[in-house]
Formats: structure tokens, sequence, C-alpha cells
């Protein structure tokens, strides 16, 4: 059976999700912005996290965004084989839910609309970055990240060998966070893909981070390395706002995909204190 | 003197700076910013340096001025400002020499600078500080005004006079050539835990 759902249905979900995310984080980061502050063992640190607490309270309020880079507004769409999107454009109806939430929530225009020659600013945040899946089921889940633009900067991607093996993984992710610094506003998560290809391994990262925070990954040697990485992380004495401290991330995700026999591809997403994200089932 | 010590220690400042107000600003210090600070960033930034290279002059006086990487959000409806933490400085390293010459003596952003920025503070006397990054929200409560005065068609970035009250900021880089970034995170370093390229001496 073929199920229909209006192109204005998609609309109206991405615009209570802009709406949403981008004053109250997940209640995750809330638990473990509340238990960094409880294990960290600078006293800059503390102050620092306790600010950070603040800032995602006075947020939750309602009058003020958490950040003001209220990012670029990234789509993930699992659509249902069995349903029919009728009555509009699916990226039309997306874009639109982007367009009426940044403006009924006061919230930033950050796109520009060429990238290399005038860089002027589309006005409305859109167009979003989709990305589609088609899966089984007669539903359509909709996740929207507002993604700040300073951590997203500070990722990177590689074409690793295979001998590099997973030494040469671990070394590349805790070397992209030291990199990173300050300017991606720690403490946050680390969104790590490896294998695929070159397109594949950067998505990977980036679904690593849609997933709900400090959740391990169900295969048992992945969350192992994941466990690795957050240590390694944290080792690496960056703490929150790169100021000194014992909290530089608060959670290492990795998704993992088959890649060819002469390739090993690894991507680092980095996402901020300020993580913005849900999700809706329709 | 635009530099008060207050009795904790931390200092409060207010522009215009001159060279020995910023020589009273040491790395690690907390300051309290007040007073006028202009907000721009990058497509603000490369606007100012054309006009300079044009022979033309700023649209605020920048001696002794305070700069702010700031982006802000739409303000809601009977609200001074919207959310308005620091954007990242590095992406300004390559204006900051020109704004250096003109005048401006104090730099308010998040992250750290090149070391060829590091080098002109020295030259010129001036300050970076650093806020709380993505703390959008408590930094709007601490600006009292504000109001687009050049380059309006840039929408959130646009020049604006902004007014702080007591705005926190810890000095990053001084003007003896000082990075606290790199001594504050040296004592929490854990090489053994490391790879040898990550390690800190």
């Amino acid at each position: 059976m073929v199920r229909e759902i209006d192109g204005s249905e998609l609309t109206r979900v991405v615009e209570e999700l802009c709406e949403e995310i981008c004053y109250k984080v997940p209640e995750e980061m809330v638990d473990l912005m509340k238990a960094a502050r409880e294990k960290e063992e600078s006293p800059l640190a503390r102050e620092v996290l306790d600010l950070i607490i603040r800032n995602q309270d006075l947020a939750a309020e309602g009058e003020y965004p958490y950040c003001q880079d209220t990012g670029s507004t990234v789509v993930f769409l699992d659509i249902g084989q069995e349903v029919h999107i009728t009555g509009a454009d699916v990226y039309d109806s997306i874009n639109q839910g982007v367009r009426q939430g940044y403006k009924n929530a006061y919230l930033r225009a950050s796109i520009v609309g060429d990238p290399i020659f005038e860089r002027k600013n589309t006005g409305d945040n859109t167009p979003a970055f989709i990305h589609t899946r088609i899966v089984p089921g007669d539903q359509i889940r909709i996740q929207v990240d507002a993604k700040g633009g300073g951590s997203e900067n500070k990722g990177r991607h590689a074409m690793l060998k295979p001998s590099d093996g997973l030494e040469g993984v671990k070394k590349f992710v805790l070397e992209t966070m030291a990199i990173a610094g300050p300017d991606s506003c720690p403490p946050g998560i680390l969104g790590v893909g490896i294998g695929g290809n070159f397109e594949m391994v950067a998505v990977a990262a980036k679904r690593a981070l849609m997933r709900k925070v400090g959740q391990p990954n169900p295969d048992p040697r992945i969350a192992e390395l994941e466990a690795d990485l957050y240590e390694g992380a944290n080792a690496l004495g960056l703490g929150p706002e790169a100021l000194g401290g014992t909290n530089t991330v608060l959670a290492v995700h990795v998704e993992v995909l088959p890649t060819h026999i002469a390739s090993l591809p690894v991507a680092v997403n980095i996402e901020c204190h300020a993580h913005r994200t849900g999700s809706r089932v329709i | 003197m635009s530099v008060e010590v207050l009795d904790d220690g931390r200092k409060r400042i207010s522009a215009p700076l001159t060279s020995e107000d910023v020589r009273q600003l040491v790395c690690g210090d907390v300051v309290l910013v007040s007073g006028v600070a202009y907000a721009a960033r990058d497509a603000a930034h490369k606007k100012m340096v054309e006009l300079l290279d044009a022979g033309g002059s700023l649209p605020f006086d920048p001696v002794g001025a305070m700069l702010y990487y700031v982006g802000p959000t739409p303000e809601k409806p009977g609200r001074a400002v919207g959310a308005a933490g620091p954007t990242t400085a590095s992406r300004m390293d390559k204006y900051t020499p020109r704004m250096l010459e003109v005048g401006i003596k104090g730099i308010v952003g998040k992250g750290g600078r090149g070391p060829e920025v590091r080098e002109e503070l020295k030259k010129h006397t001036a300050v970076y500080m650093a806020a709380l990054g993505g703390g959008g929200a408590l930094a709007a409560l601490k600006i009292k005004s504000q109001k687009v005065i050049a380059f309006e068609e840039l929408g959130p970035e646009a020049i604006r006079e902004m007014v702080f009250d007591d705005f926190p900021v810890w000095v990053v880089n001084d003007c003896l050539g000082g990075n606290f970034y790199a001594d504050t995170i040296k004592p929490w370093r854990k090489n053994e835990l490391l790879p040898e390229e990550l390690r800190l001496s």
C-alpha cells in the first residue's frame, strides 16, 4: 500500500525542528556537560563549563539562540519506499521549512549562494544540505542539524594506506582535534567515518554525529575504538574552549563502511558544544 | 586611563585604548570590556581593506578602537541584540595587520591567531582577547545596544557599533608576544596516552 504524504508536512516538520533545536540542545548534551563539570580537574575549565551550562539554560528559555552561528541546515531524510510525496517538490518543501523556521525564530542566515565569486548571502539560510536514503516502510524520518561553521571548518579527510591500519586512523583523528583546538569550541563530539570511498566517508562522519550523543556503536570492536579515541582526545588536555583541562570531547562516534582493497579513507567531522539536532518520524 | 583593576584581579577596560592601557593586559587576565566595540567579520574585513587600499578611510575612527568578530542573530522585538558570541579569529588573520596599522588596539574573537598576527600585536602594542566560543546567548546579556553603521547589504556581516557592558573575555595574545592557549594546555596533556607527534615537552 502506498501512503501519501503531502510536501507541506515536510515543510512544517523542518520549520518546527529549526525553531526548536537552535534554542534547546538535546538532553544528553545537558547531562554530559554536567558530568564533565563534575569530573573536570582544572579550576579554570570548571569555570568555563559553568558558563557553558548557563548558556545552555539561558538559550533553552527561548529568548536568545544558543549560538549566533545558527548553522548550515543539514537534513537527513529516510524515506520509506512505500511513501508517495505529493503536492510539492521534496527539496523545495524542505527549503521552505528552513526559510520559515529561520525567519520565525530569529535565526541567522549564514549561507552564501556561491562560494568563490560574490559570496552573497541568500538571506534565508537556504539551500539546506540534504541527504536522502530510501528505506523499507511507509514513513519518513527527518533529522535536522544546525551545524556551526567554526567546528565544521576544522574537519579533515584523508585517504590513508591500508598499511597505516588502526594506529594510523587513531593518529589522524587525534591530530585533527589537536589542530582544531579552540577554533572548534570544545568540548563537543567527534564524528568519525572510516572506509567507503572519497565522498562516502565524509557523509559517514556526519551521520556519526547524528547518533544519540554518547551512545556507543553496536559493534563492540568499534565501540572499543570509540572509547580509545575518547580517552586519547581528552588526553590532549585542550579542555573546554581549549583553555586547558581534562574534558576536550564529550563523546566520539565512529561509523565504518566497506572499502576498496587499496583504500583506507578516514574523515573527522568535529561538532562544537553547541550540538543542535532533532528528529521526527511522520 | 581606560584600565581599572578590580578587587578580584579582573580588569575593566573601555575604548579608546592607548598603548599604555594595552601594556597592562597580560595573557590569562580576565577582562571585562565596556563601552564601544565595532562588530566586523569576514566580509566586512574584506571590504574595509579594499577601502583602505583605495585610499579611503574606515566607516569609524579606528584609533584606539576595539573590534569584535561577530555576526549576531536578528534581535527579537524588544531586545537590543540577538545571540552574539565570537567567531573564529584566525579567519581574519590576513586582514589584521592592516587593521592594526590604522590604529586598532584591541580585538575580541575566539580561537588562536597565527604567528604573523602575534608579531604584529607586539609591533603595534595591541591585544587579542577571546570570549566564550559558542556562548551566544550569554554574550547577548552583556551587549547594551547595537546599530548598523556600514555595509548593511552584508546582513549579519554588516559593521555594527556595539556597546558592551562588562563583557567577559580572556587575554590570549598580549603585546609581549604571549600565547595563553599554548601555556594553559601544557599541564593537562597526558603524553603517555598519545602518539609521539602529539606529545608536548
